[in-house]
């Protein structure tokens, strides 16, 4: 029988290890710890301080304009009647949908005990956060008087005395919104609080003190370990509704109301699997830079790029697919109004945008049915791009194409961006980015113990035994097909 | 298990306090070998005031040396349904008795038009339960604890896979109890004075 066992490197043909060695060194817990706290405890690099005052340089230009927007009104932007929603709203459902792929990860493929997330899910719940704060940024200016916003939450006040209007969905998407966002930060926070020990524990001096009050005196002890994992899985079935509530009650917004174009029962699921497909393109074009920077490729491996493109796969399908229903609904339904808007959307002013939102978002996720391509790291950087312009062109579509000309000729219109809806947008990446680089300098990026989890589940994973002496039987052939 | 432990405050700012005896910490190889003598020194010699301490959770600890399961998610449940309650009676005493008027003909309060609002107050209230439950049920935040004078305490969140016995076990006797962590398998064992 003693023969029958197969060794590590025999399971690794079958399915390889998530977390890879590196070179020859082993791939220990001293070696994950050292490779990840290690990026935060060096001299901060050259590279890393030309990029953070390039992305300042792009947030102080978010801030004068929106400076320059509060001052001046809501006119310094192109928006117009009847295309009152424009940009603004555009990039606030495009940085939305950003953010979900970091839940997702963290939530939807914990809970289908997806142990490949480990590597990924700290960055991509990092990037929900602060794509939830660019995304903050839209609707709040769009009231126009910044400084009444406190207005939209049911808060007692004597300055209007009055309440809010709960049967609309706008006032939904607050309470969305701030949820996903408070939600959010309290499952990273969570997520890093024994990372952030392990921090304190290698730090001296004044780090030390730092990242002990913020591990809040964190020892790992198993009584400890029993209430986290409780919460964390807790945190995690709370998000996975709340992630596509969030979407879905966006799509509200818009479907709620009786636009031709804006008023289909399709939206909640379309607008969720943009999404995620949004999103998993932002982690791609995020950790295929940064994970190159910080030499992190052992812990962030090619089956971790091949799962999520994956998902791009699947997730682009049902946008596709959803944009042929869209079409067809507009011509079965019988309405004029419906199927003008549809034809309009293809061939009318805005024919551009719509053309680029489909050669991006239908064509681009289809390469990923080759295994050549959904591995090759150059490729999906190029792919991942693409569709990051193709869903910001969607959302465009579907709020300025629907806008610009309903029900009456005499109530049409066209609508341009101004320099100040541009820079304003430009800003947000920089703001996005300020946010991300200060994240990969002083928190781990990497959630430690949970990839320490997984060498652990790797280093004593073990087979059925009719599988193992089925595959010991046919190792020839397996070893071939390896090579 | 107090939030403030007064004694420990104390301890911190006065350096020449007595220091008493707190327990035992030993180190082990690696999960398994700490797994194996949690076993045995709960299940076998009767051990009942055990921890652990690992960089990662180790999962069959909980029952090798005698935790309870998290009880949690029944706190949870309950301030979820407290969320629920408050977003029903929020929307309902907002809209049609406080200040009541009709938009588009629609009624004062339904329960569809509310549903979005219940289900996010209901979240937003369990996770906040969640994790500050959690913190509260672990004792955190508590900057300093008994276990972290051993002298590799730092492994614990990095390599190290270690076992605590407190004093105030009723079989803690500093000596043999030491011996007994290093006959299942210690790498070192060492006593921890608070």
């Amino acid at each position: 029988m003693a023969n029958l066992t197969l060794t590590n490197s025999d399971l690794d043909a079958i399915s390889p290890r998530l977390v890879l060695d590196k070179g020859t060194r082993p791939t220990g817990y001293k070696e994950i710890t050292e490779d990840v706290v290690g990026i935060v405890e060096v001299k901060t690099p050259k590279a890393w301080w030309i990029a953070f005052g390039l992305s300042l340089l792009v947030t102080g230009m978010l801030f004068g304009m929106l400076a320059y927007q509060v001052m001046t009104g809501v006119g310094v932007w192109g928006n117009n009647s009847p295309i009152g929603w424009a940009w603004d709203i555009t990039n606030f459902v495009f940085w939305i949908g950003i953010g979900h792929a970091g839940t997702l990860i963290s939530a939807i493929l914990f809970l289908f005990r997806q142990k490949w997330r480990t590597s990924i899910n700290r960055a991509a719940e990092a990037m929900t956060l602060f794509a939830v704060a660019c995304a903050g940024i839209y609707p709040v200016f769009h009231v126009g008087r910044v400084w009444r916003a406190y207005w939209l939450f049911p808060i007692p006040n004597t300055d209007i005395n009055m309440w809010q209007n709960f049967r609309s969905p706008l006032l939904w998407d607050v309470f969305a919104i701030s949820t996903y966002g408070t939600v959010s930060a309290l499952f990273w926070y969570v997520g890093l609080i024994p990372d952030l020990a392990t921090v304190r524990d290698r730090a001296t001096g004044l780090r030390a003190k730092i990242y002990g009050a913020l591990s809040l005196g964190w020892r790992g002890s198993a009584v400890h370990w029993n209430n986290y994992e409780m919460a964390y899985m807790l945190l995690a079935g709370l998000s996975t509704p709340l992630v596509l509530s969030v979407h879905t009650i966006v799509s509200f917004d818009f479907a709620v109301s009786v636009l031709p174009g804006w008023h289909t029962t399709i939206f909640p699921p379309y607008f969720v699997a943009g999404a995620v497909f949004s999103g998993f393109a932002m982690v791609m074009t995020l950790l295929v830079i940064f994970r190159k920077c910080f030499d992190l490729e052992h812990l962030v491996t090619i089956k971790h790029f091949e799962n999520m493109n994956k998902i791009m796969l699947t997730t682009g399908t049902i946008v596709g697919y959803a944009y042929g229903t869209e079409f067809f609904i507009a011509w079965y339904s019988g309405n004029p109004y419906e199927k003008f808007t549809f034809i309009n959307r293809a061939f009318g002013p805005y024919w551009w945008a719509y053309w680029t939102m489909i050669s991006c978002n239908v064509i681009s996720p289809q390469f990923f049915w080759f295994k050549k391509l959904r591995t090759n790291i150059p490729f999906m950087f190029v792919i991942s791009i693409f569709i990051n312009i193709g869903m910001w062109f969607e959302r465009f579509v579907i709020i300025v194409t629907s806008l610009h000309r309903d029900f009456l000729p005499s109530s049409w219109g066209y609508f341009r961006p101004t320099y100040v809806d541009i820079c304003t947008f430009i800003g947000t990446f920089g703001l996005f980015m300020t946010l991300f680089l200060l994240f990969v300098r002083f928190v781990p990026m990497i959630a430690i113990s949970e990839v320490k989890g997984v060498v652990a589940a790797d280093k004593h994973r073990h087979l059925p035994e009719e599988v193992e002496k089925l595959l010991v039987e046919r190792r020839d052939e397996i070893m071939k097909v390896r090579v | 298990m107090s939030l403030i432990d007064l004694e420990a405050i104390r301890r911190i700012f006065d350096p020449h306090a007595p220091k008493q005896l707190w327990g035992v910490v030993a180190e082990f190889e690696d999960e398994q070998a700490l797994l194996k003598a949690g076993e045995a020194i709960h299940h076998k010699h009767g051990y009942t005031k055990l921890d652990a301490m690992t960089p990662f959770p180790v999962h069959g600890i909980e029952a090798a040396i005698g935790i309870p399961r998290s009880i949690l998610g029944y706190l949870v449940i309950c301030v979820g349904l407290t969320g629920t309650m408050t977003a029903i009676l929020l929307q309902w005493w907002t809209g049609a008795v406080d200040y009541p008027l009709v938009i588009a003909g629609k009624p004062l309060f339904a329960f569809e038009f509310a549903m979005p609002i219940m289900f996010e107050l209901s979240v937003l209230f369990s996770a906040f339960c969640c994790v500050f439950g959690m913190l509260a049920l672990n004792g955190l935040p508590k900057l300093y604890h008994p276990t972290m004078n051993f002298s590799r305490f730092g492994r614990a969140t990095d390599d190290g896979f270690l076992l605590v016995v407190e004093r105030s076990d009723p079989k803690f006797s500093a000596v043999e109890t030491r011996q007994l962590l290093m006959n299942l398998g210690a790498t070192s064992a060492e006593i921890v004075e608070d």
